[in-house]
């Protein structure tokens, strides 16, 4: 069987975003419940498709999936959890304090603070009191995007030692009055996780070494935290044995050696493995496919249609190359690309005598990894949440520290230690990186989409914090959305596949953008493989699948519109990055 | 027992790190309080934000919100209000606690290198 073998009670899927979590917790969900077991599936990411994989709307509670039996699914929208919470705190008081003060009240739940805790909230309450999910044999999360599924795991641990450390009377516990009361569930939340007999984590990775790097740098980060019941999914290998058709050869070949080249620890977990399944993973056969790969019908034999395609990135790139500087945004759901897309351009505008600056907020940065040569005029920077911390927290106490005396100090410093800090350190770093755009192009890749709007929103409710206090406050966070806002400063840039779930998600995007203000530049199709060029009758029909999503983007979706073919040679180095300039 | 009661404005936390800019008054505001507890005062200190309740029990401080949200932090000395959108040095809530200070306690006046005073609102000179 291509799915995990699944004997406890807890499953987590994580992986960098677009591995197909929620595919395989779904294909992994429906496959129990068709073995007479009673199984609940939670989505705990912000830009969750749960509803889409399972051709039903969810909402907070447990919703039976049509046409399978014993399978339920639930969605936490850590948004709607926060605006929940909010509500909750605030409604009482509406009529009864002023109005000015009521709107105090929500300007501060408003932050990206509450939204984190919120939905860690939401997910204790699943995970820390088994009462919750009595009626099911199984409770599966199809977990967020890695960075963020990190915090949300490594945060029982992180307000653990933050409540137990916790000695000043008013200290910064952050938006969450209660949260002292929760301590017990934070307890055995923890507990749950790290107990081999309760709780399985499924790594999940395509057969790319960046996808592996980041399985394992998960891997890692989980068994420092005392988690150690882990498998590693190895989703969607393709695999030919000779073929005289050069795409099929170079992926069959990339996969095989990325496999061959996975770190040891990672090789050392018991794996399985799900085959390529050229037709996507929405819907329940679909999913029933995945679970039975050899019942798939043989690919037929008709070739490639031939349809008319969006033109390549060069002619963007030369466009921006003239407005000598600004910055450039790619965004999208993760794993679709955004890295190398960005890279890509910021080669080619540093190749067109620009001074250009590499950005990456992506906590899985591997944009390093993706450039093996310096070129001139390109400098690459990457904002690491850990140094910004660092930094933020010795600014501090440069400034605000020398006044104090010492018990000042160490309640400044134990506020310092809050998760709050983080948000506020990246949220700085990130608006002085756009400010460097004044001089030269900035090329930033953005976090996978939930985070992205996390940090917009951040913009939002700092913009309005800023026109309040105009206190001693950088000038390039005044200026940031203003020029997110400014079609001549910013580009945006929306990658996505050619596929199902990543053009539904970007359209999203582009609505939430659209509601802060921002107009994306253009869109990028990413990894067409209609346009590949291959004859191979497996991949001819994952090509026709293409169509219907590179017609919706070009037609309906872009105001101008890129695509990039899928590349025989990886798209690594200056050479590499060249390819997807044409 | 002296009882002094503060009435914050909506803030993440009471060192104001979470804010877009750190304001030493209060970290060195959140310290004064410890002190002045250790003082016999009993101290209680309430965030729009976390504790709406103290202030919708508190007419006065309604009062005083309804004339502006920038009134607070609202200090209330056994029910009465001392001041308002400020935050009270340490000299200050001496002063309105009606604190006896030991001798190692008292201001000292110091004289800088540079022969100039020290900043007026300090209260030292």
């Amino acid at each position: 069987m291509a799915l995990p073998q699944i004997e406890t009670r807890y499953l987590f899927f994580t992986g960098k975003g677009g591995v197909g979590k929620t595919s395989l917790s779904c294909a992994t969900g429906l496959a129990l419940a068709e073995a007479g077991k009673r199984v609940l599936i939670v989505s705990t990411d912000p830009a969750s498709n749960l509803d889409e994989v399972l051709g039903v709307p969810l909402g907070r509670a447990p919703t039976a999936v049509p046409d399978a039996p014993g399978l339920c699914a639930l969605n936490i929208d850590p948004e709607a959890a926060a605006h929940a919470y909010r509500e909750r705190m605030v409604a009482p008081y509406r009529g009864i304090l002023p109005a000015a003060a009521i709107q105090s009240m929500e300007e501060q739940f408003s932050g990206a603070c509450t939204v984190e805790i919120a939905a860690f909230d939401e997910f204790s309450k699943l995970l820390g009191d088994p009462t919750a999910t009595a009626d099911f044999d199984h409770v599966i999360f199809d977990t967020a995007p890695t960075g963020h599924t990190l915090r949300l795991l490594t945060l029982p641990s992180a307000w653990g030692e933050f409540i137990s450390s916790s000695t000043g009377g008013a200290s910064c516990l952050g938006p969450l009055a209660g949260l002292e009361k929760q301590k017990s569930l934070y307890a055995a939340t923890v507990a749950r996780l790290s107990s081999p007999a309760e709780t399985t984590v499924i790594l999940v990775s395509r057969p790319e070494a960046a996808s592996l790097r980041e399985a394992e740098r998960t891997r890692g980060e989980l068994a420092e935290l005392g988690i150690h019941n882990q498998i590693l999914a190895v989703n969607g290998l393709f695999a030919v044995a000779q073929s005289e058709d050069a795409i099929a050869t170079a992926m069959s070949r990339r996969a095989a050696e990325a496999l061959a080249q996975m770190p040891v620890a990672l090789a050392g977990l018991s794996r399985c493995t799900i085959p390529f399944l050229p037709k996507g993973t929405v819907g329940l056969d679909a999913l029933r496919l995945m679970a039975h790969p050899e019942t798939a019908a043989p690919p037929p034999s008709e070739g490639m249609p031939s349809i008319p395609l969006p033109p390549g990135l060069a002619g963007l790139v030369d466009e921006m190359a003239c407005t000598g500087h600004g910055v450039v945004m790619t965004m999208g759901k993760g794993g679709v690309g955004k890295t190398v897309v960005a890279a890509a351009i910021a080669v080619a505008l540093a190749e067109r005598g620009g001074k250009v600056v590499l950005s990456t907020t992506d906590p899985a940065a591997h944009v390093a990894a993706t450039l093996d040569g310096a070129i001139p005029g390109l400098s690459v920077t990457r904002i690491d949440p850990r140094r910004e911390v660092a930094d933020y927290t010795a600014e501090v106490l440069a400034k605000a520290g020398k006044s104090l005396d010492s018990g000042a100090l160490a309640m400044l410093e134990e506020d310092l230690r809050s998760p709050c800090t983080e948000e506020i350190a990246v949220f700085r770093a990130f608006a002085r990186t756009v400010d460097e755009g004044k001089d030269g192009f900035v090329v930033l890749d953005t976090v996978p989409t939930g985070h992205t709007i996390l940090l917009l929103d951040a913009a939002e409710a700092y913009h309005r914090e800023v026109m309040r206090t105009q206190g001693d406050m950088p000038e390039s966070v005044r200026q940031l959305l203003p020029r997110l806002r400014d079609p001549a400063y910013t580009h945006v840039l929306i990658v996505t596949l050619p596929e199902a779930t990543p053009v539904h998600e970007a359209e999203r995007l582009q609505g939430d953008l659209a509601r802060a203000g921002i107009k994306p530049y253009a869109w990028v199709i990413n990894q067409a493989l209609l346009a590949s060029g291959t004859t191979d009758p497996l991949l001819s029909q994952r090509g026709r699948y293409e169509v219907p999503f590179i017609r919706r983007v070009d037609d309906e979706l872009a105001g101008r519109c890129a695509l990039i073919p899928w590349l025989a040679e990886a798209p690594v180095g200056k050479a590499g990055l060249a390819q997807l300039i044409r | 027992m002296k009882k002094l009661e503060v009435f914050d404005p909506a803030m993440c936390c009471s060192t104001g790190v979470c804010g877009v800019d750190v304001d030493p008054v209060l970290a060195q505001f959140a310290a004064d309080l410890k002190w002045v507890e250790a003082h016999g005062v009993s101290v209680s200190r309430y965030n729009l934000g976390q504790e709406p309740q103290a202030f919708a029990a508190n007419p006065s401080v309604v009062k005083e919100m309804e004339a502006g949200i920038d009134r607070l932090p609202v200090v209330v000395v056994d029910g009465h209000i001392v001041s308002t959108g400020m935050y009270p040095t340490r000299e200050q809530l001496v002063q309105k606690l009606g604190i006896a200070l030991t001798t190692e306690e008292k201001p000292r006046v110091r004289i800088s290198a540079a022969g100039g005073c020290c900043d007026p609102k300090s209260g030292c000179c």
